[in-house]
């Protein structure tokens, strides 16, 4: 038991960046480890991408129920979120007088359009990946207009209620637009 | 003594409103990390108006440089800022429960029945993805509007943009966090040459 919260202390020390960057290593931590089968891990990951909540704390939830039940889970997740929680705690204590730094202003300067060319990068990859099958280069092509549609719908929906409300929708009525979309058109269509 | 009472129940109200906010987030985000930016943003700038864009921009900033889930840095982030250190636990704790509740249920489930093997919940799985390429989309170009256009930070961020999809494409594993570190450091050093030429000039008119 105490074996699965350091490890996933570890996780939780050593991933940076969220969810995509940590799956490789719980990968191997869950094999080589805690002996589960890499077909199970990978349903775990397909599970945890779409269900709600960060997949850090999805996989560790999972693996710490497949090994030890419901005492395995909590032990598990605690492990993945103590590392963050305490590093933004000292920063948080010392980030007052941090950001009036002008060298830590020139760093973060840097970084926030980085973040912003991360974020809408990471929304083109999808669009690619989901929408036309493309994953990397030897992929092949294949085009999903069902998926289309629903962003088409989800888009239409979320920019006509801004011009008309003044605000922006909230995302989670968008979400449940969507699940229900899908059941509609890939199951009846 | 009726007072102090008083203060202390608006102070646990506020505590648990900040617990409630992020129990939220963690019950309606979807997809990891960058979705989560997403949702974080409508609540924390529009809704409750925690914080203006520049400090969120920050916030994430610094999320994404430290190590851990972006969720959590975020929530304990938040909460330090709203309520110390009881609330950056609230806030976590908050952010964490609705997975832990969540998955916990469905490991049970998945175990008793082949919940998986439901076509429906399939397609619903289905129309929730192409909403998160949405959402992702449009908290990014949100945050591209409120972002200081000069040529260096557009030339930072396509830079980023172009890598990131090439490298996705042919198949080259390069972490998020080097870009987030690259970019600091060349910023930093612009502002040290910089700063040091200002120095020189001074020094020459004197």
């Amino acid at each position: 038991m105490l074996s699965l919260f350091w490890e996933f202390f570890k996780i939780g020390l050593f991933t940076f960046g969220g969810g995509y960057a940590m799956i490789p290593l719980v990968t191997e931590t869950a094999v080589n480890v805690f002996n589960i089968s890499n077909e199970t891990v990978l349903n775990f990951i397909a599970i945890s991408e779409s269900t709600p909540g960060p997949i850090a704390i999805n996989m560790a939830t999972f693996i710490g129920y497949t090994t030890y039940g419901v005492l395995g889970a909590i032990i598990a997740t605690l492990g993945v979120i103590l590392p963050s929680f305490l590093i933004i705690l000292l920063i948080s204590t010392l980030i007052k007088n941090l950001l009036k730094i002008s060298y830590v202003q020139a760093f973060l300067s840097g970084v926030r359009p980085v973040v912003v060319g991360l974020i809408i990068g990471t929304g083109i990859i999808l669009f690619i990946e989901i929408i036309f099958g493309i994953q990397t280069i030897d992929s092949t092509f294949s085009f999903d207009y069902k998926s289309l549609m629903i962003f088409s719908i989800i888009a239409s929906i979320s920019i006509m209620y801004k011009v008309i409300k003044k605000k922006f929708i909230s995302p989670i009525i968008l979400i449940i637009i969507s699940a229900l979309l899908g059941i509609i058109i890939f199951g009846v269509f | 003594m009726v007072m102090l009472l008083l203060i202390s129940m608006k102070k646990i109200k506020e505590l648990l409103h900040l617990f409630w906010v992020f129990f939220k987030v963690g019950l309606f985000t979807f997809g990891g990390g960058y979705a989560m930016i997403a949702v974080l943003e409508n609540e924390l700038i529009d809704k409750q108006k925690w914080m203006d864009k520049e400090e969120f921009l920050n916030m994430v900033a610094i999320a994404e440089s430290t190590p851990g889930p972006i969720a959590i840095n975020s929530a304990t982030f938040v909460g330090y800022k709203k309520a110390k250190g009881i609330g950056a636990s609230l806030c976590t704790l908050g952010v964490t429960l609705p997975s832990l509740i969540i998955i916990t249920i469905l490991s049970f489930l998945i175990e008793k029945f082949n919940l998986l093997e439901i076509d429906y919940v399939n397609y619903a799985f289905r129309g929730i993805s192409a909403c998160i390429i949405f959402l992702i989309l449009f908290a990014g170009i949100k945050m591209f509007i409120s972002l200081k256009k000069d040529l260096i930070s557009l030339s930072f961020l396509f830079i980023t943009l172009i890598c990131l999809i090439l490298f996705s494409i042919f198949n080259i594993s390069f972490s998020t966090v080097f870009y987030i570190l690259i970019g600091g450091f060349i910023s930093l050093i612009i502002f040290s040459v910089n700063k040091l030429v200002n120095k020189l000039k001074k020094g020459d008119k004197n």
